[in-house]
């Protein structure tokens, strides 16, 4: 199946030979798996089994990692179908993956009886000539007086000079070129093995974890720090590289005028770290430049805005205080969040709202005008009671469980209040008060570790060359014969025989037959030249 | 300083709106001649495949009537011109933008019409397809219509993510790609209908028919087989690329991403077509129907998948 030009069609498969009975239907299959036709229908099954993935919401994708739950609460009738059908993990699906095995086992069962084919037409000389040379494409004549040695000799000469191999006889020059398109298409077709390699590598040892941290905020490289953590079948939890860091600050410039208002331009998260027992080093991490220690590499793909509030509590006591990460949602930054103050007394305390970096008031309420904090401003309402910390259930930082919790409210209207940068909430009959003390911001990393990765880079690159080989180089033969003419001289008789569906480079045989001093145009005429 | 950012800008806009029109005028002038060939051609079917195949005849088709001819000519010199000046609003949008001209899906289809352009008049200086005139002038200007209408972004900087020098390689494999596979797709969709003329073994063509005027099935298979094998290995490099961008900008070089699942079934589709091309009673037809396949999933990579599903590769600016 491997070739995508050739012009022979046939299967390329001996004729069954007089096997076991038993046997019959084993080969049968098997030459049916590896038929070009099956690679075809399995490469579109292939395409077709694709598409869902595109279209449903993906785990372990790392674009949206709420997206399949999101899609699963507004679709609760079709969602369990749809998992139970493998929708929402298309590309580790049992059937995406039968798929493609059965298309590599086709595809290997093809290259390697290919793979021999090729050594052994290597190693052998070009075929023979067809008899009658005058119905190949390309067919000249002409007659010379010239010696037919002396013919072979420049002919022969010549082919070598064009990288031909060439076979010569008295009367007969058989010559071939191309055998590089071959290689190339085995290349190409078992650099696909190799790259499944370096990808089952990196699926069975590396892994992918993301973590926020707000701006003097420290990271370890340590399990419990992640926010997620998608280990692989083998990865060594215990051994991840040993690595710490502060984001020190975190940098973001808006372009503050022309078309593209708002449009951010720069973001630098700048980090100090330590790997290992090392120096502590300072480093700045971009879109694009990530910070890598011995392949654990920490890419910046996202930030936010994290106020910093503190929480006093019914007894003026400080309950909270530091950043709290608000999700943005939207390219101005009008984020949401909460913040949770378990310890507070006599009641829990809990806030739950909006944070503005450029708080302005519209027909449809407050919203953000500009990403950048020119007019911060937290739009908060608060909550009392049990928070649900005591059922020792892990909880999410950027929600509520409201099951036991009651709103504040103040003349029968939901307590709420915007809060610009100093000014302090205080909730109706003294149950605490917080205050807005500053702006920072956070930054999101992607931390991921793919062993795998030089592997497959590798096959990658074999791949390109060899389809690109195989689609450029035209295998093809030439063949050359003497033979006596009528008066006295000799029948010189050229033709070339392409293996590919493209033509052979066309002034191929024009140069040989100009090197010979026959005649130029394709119809047979009298050598004048001798 | 009298060229100034804003300035090339504006000219640009005026390059390309005056693409578009000349665009409009070859259109014109193509779909005359195509209409006049139609119309009035009393013309040849190619001779028995066997025997074009072993001339290695390119075309067969009788001399169309001198007018609808200068017409095509007049197609052809209006095309140039028209994709001259698309050169020259993808050039002066670069130095407005102080960057290459393709970060964001307005400058992408400008540089992909270009592309689509600059494939057909290649493919023109070597082989009798002025038929593919009407149909590439048609979707270029159809791309170029819906980039200054619906996909319009003033020319400015970068966002931070995409300033990285895999902009340049990965997105120009996969706008020449495109461009190539655009002439590939139209060999092939022509091929489709030239087939069912000549598969009735008439030598005659009745009078009237759109299929008697086009180029024999041997040359449009062989352009379309030449602008696939030409465009696939670039087309290859290009999802490469990305997929070693991915690793350098957001951790994982593959990760099915909308954008790189429909890449991949691009992929899939003309990897397909090509195998198809060497199967026995696959050839031909059902062959081209997967080119046409791995078309429509780039089409829809492009417009689909920027538009209407979200993803990492959300950078439209739409």
């Amino acid at each position: 199946m491997t070739d995508l030009d050739t012009k022979t069609t046939a299967s390329g498969h001996p004729p069954p030979a007089q096997a076991a009975p038993s046997w019959g239907w084993l080969r049968w299959a098997w030459r049916n798996l590896t038929s070009m036709r099956t690679a075809v229908v399995l490469l579109a099954l292939l395409a077709l089994a694709a598409i869902p993935g595109s279209l449903f919401p993906q785990r372990n994708v790392a674009s949206d990692p709420a997206a399949v739950i999101n899609y699963m609460q507004d679709n609760p009738r079709i969602s369990p179908w749809l998992d139970r059908m493998g929708m929402f993990d298309v590309y580790a699906s049992p059937w995406f993956a039968a798929i493609y095995i059965l298309l590599l086992i086709s595809m290997t069962g093809c290259v390697l009886p290919r793979s021999r084919r090729l050594w052994q037409s290597v190693r052998s000389d070009p075929p023979p000539a067809p008899r009658n040379l005058a119905r190949l494409e390309d067919h000249r004549s002409w007659e010379t007086t010239r010696e037919p040695a002396e013919i072979i000799a420049t002919a022969a000469a010549h082919l070598r000079r064009k990288g031909f191999r060439v076979v010569s006889t008295n009367d007969e020059i058989r010559a071939e070129r191309g055998y590089l398109r071959e290689v190339g298409n085995l290349a190409f077709h078992l650099s696909l093995l190799v790259l499944l390699v370096g990808i089952a590598a990196g699926k069975l040892i590396g892994f992918e974890g993301r973590v926020a941290v707000a701006e003097g905020g420290t990271f370890a490289n340590d399990l419990s720090q992640y926010d997620a953590f998608t280990p692989s079948a083998w990865t060594d939890v215990d051994d991840l590289e040993p690595l710490s860091f502060t984001l020190e600050e975190f940098d973001v410039s808006y372009q503050t005028s022309g078309p593209n208002l708002g449009q951010p331009s720069e973001f630098a998260a700048r980090l100090a770290y330590r790997a290992g027992s090392g120096e502590e080093q300072t480093v700045t991490v971009e879109p694009n430049h990530p910070l890598n220690v011995n392949e654990t590499k920490f890419f910046l793909t996202g930030n936010g805005y994290a106020p910093v509030v503190t929480v006093r509590d019914g007894r003026d006591k400080v309950v909270f205080t530091g950043p709290v990460l608000f999700l943005p949602l939207d390219s101005s930054y009008a984020s949401d969040g909460v913040i949770k103050a378990p310890d507070a007394q006599p009641t829990e305390l809990a806030f739950e709202g909006f944070f503005l970096p450029t708080a302005d008031v519209g027909p449809q309420g407050p919203y953000s005008r500009f990403p950048d904090a020119l007019n911060p401003q937290l739009f908060l309402t608060a909550f009392t009671g049990d928070l649900g910390f005591g059922d020792g259930v892990p909880q999410s930082v950027f929600t509520l469980d409201k099951d036991d919790l009651t709103q504040v409210r103040r003349d029968g209207q939901p307590f709420s209040q915007a809060l610009s940068v100093g000014e302090t909430m205080r909730l109706p009959g003294g149950q605490g008060t917080l205050t807005f003390d500053r702006v920072s911001r956070f930054a999101n990393f992607q931390i991921a570790y793919d062993p795998g990765k030089e592997i497959t880079l590798v096959a990658a690159i074999v791949l390109f060359v060899g389809l690109t080989t195989s689609l450029i180089v035209r295998r093809r033969r030439l063949w050359l014969r003497l033979r006596p003419s009528t008066d006295a001289g000799t029948l010189v008789e050229i033709a070339g025989y392409s293996l590919t569906r493209r033509e052979p480079p066309p002034h191929e045989i024009e140069d040989l037959v100009a090197a010979l001093g026959g005649a130029s145009p394709p119809t047979t005429s009298k050598d004048v030249s001798a | 300083m009298i060229f100034d950012e804003q300035t090339f800008a504006q000219l640009s806009n005026g390059l390309v709106y005056s693409a578009i029109a000349v665009y409009a005028l070859a259109l014109l002038a193509y779909a005359a001649e195509t209409a006049g060939q139609v119309a009035g051609a009393t013309t040849l079917v190619a001779d028995s495949p066997a025997r074009s195949r072993l001339a290695g005849a390119t075309t067969m088709v009788a001399a169309p009537p001198s007018r609808s001819r200068r017409l095509g000519a007049v197609g052809t010199s209006l095309t140039v011109l028209a994709f001259l000046l698309n050169l020259g609003g993808v050039i002066t949008r670069g130095l407005a933008a102080g960057r290459v001209p393709w970060g964001n899906m307005y400058e992408f289809v400008l540089v992909c019409a270009l592309a689509a352009g600059a494939a057909y008049l290649a493919f023109l200086s070597r082989r009798p397809v002025r038929a593919f005139g009407v149909w590439i002038v048609a979707i270029v200007l159809l791309a170029l219509g819906l980039a200054v209408t619906v996909l319009y972004t003033p020319a400015g900087d970068l966002v931070p993510v995409l300033d990285s020098y895999w902009l340049v390689i990965h997105v120009a494999a996969a706008i020449t790609a495109g461009g190539v596979f655009t002439v590939g797709a139209i060999a092939t969709g022509l091929f489709l209908v030239r087939h069912r003329l000549e598969r009735r073994g008439t030598t005659q063509a009745p009078k009237g028919r759109y299929a008697a005027t086009l180029p024999t099935t041997r040359t449009l298979e062989q352009v379309a087989h030449t602008a696939h094998i030409f465009a696939f290995p670039i087309w290859t490099f290009a999802v490469i690329a990305g997929a070693i961008w991915a690793e350098n900008s957001w951790g994982r070089y593959w990760g099915w991403d909308p954008k790189e699942t429909w890449a991949f079934i691009t992929w899939v589709c003309y990897a397909a077509h090509l195998h198809a091309q060497a199967t026995a009673g696959w050839r031909g037809v059902r062959a081209s129907w997967f080119a046409l396949a791995g078309y429509a999933a780039f089409l829809f990579n492009f417009f689909g998948v920027n538009l209407w599903i979200t993803g990492l590769h959300s950078y439209a600016g739409v």
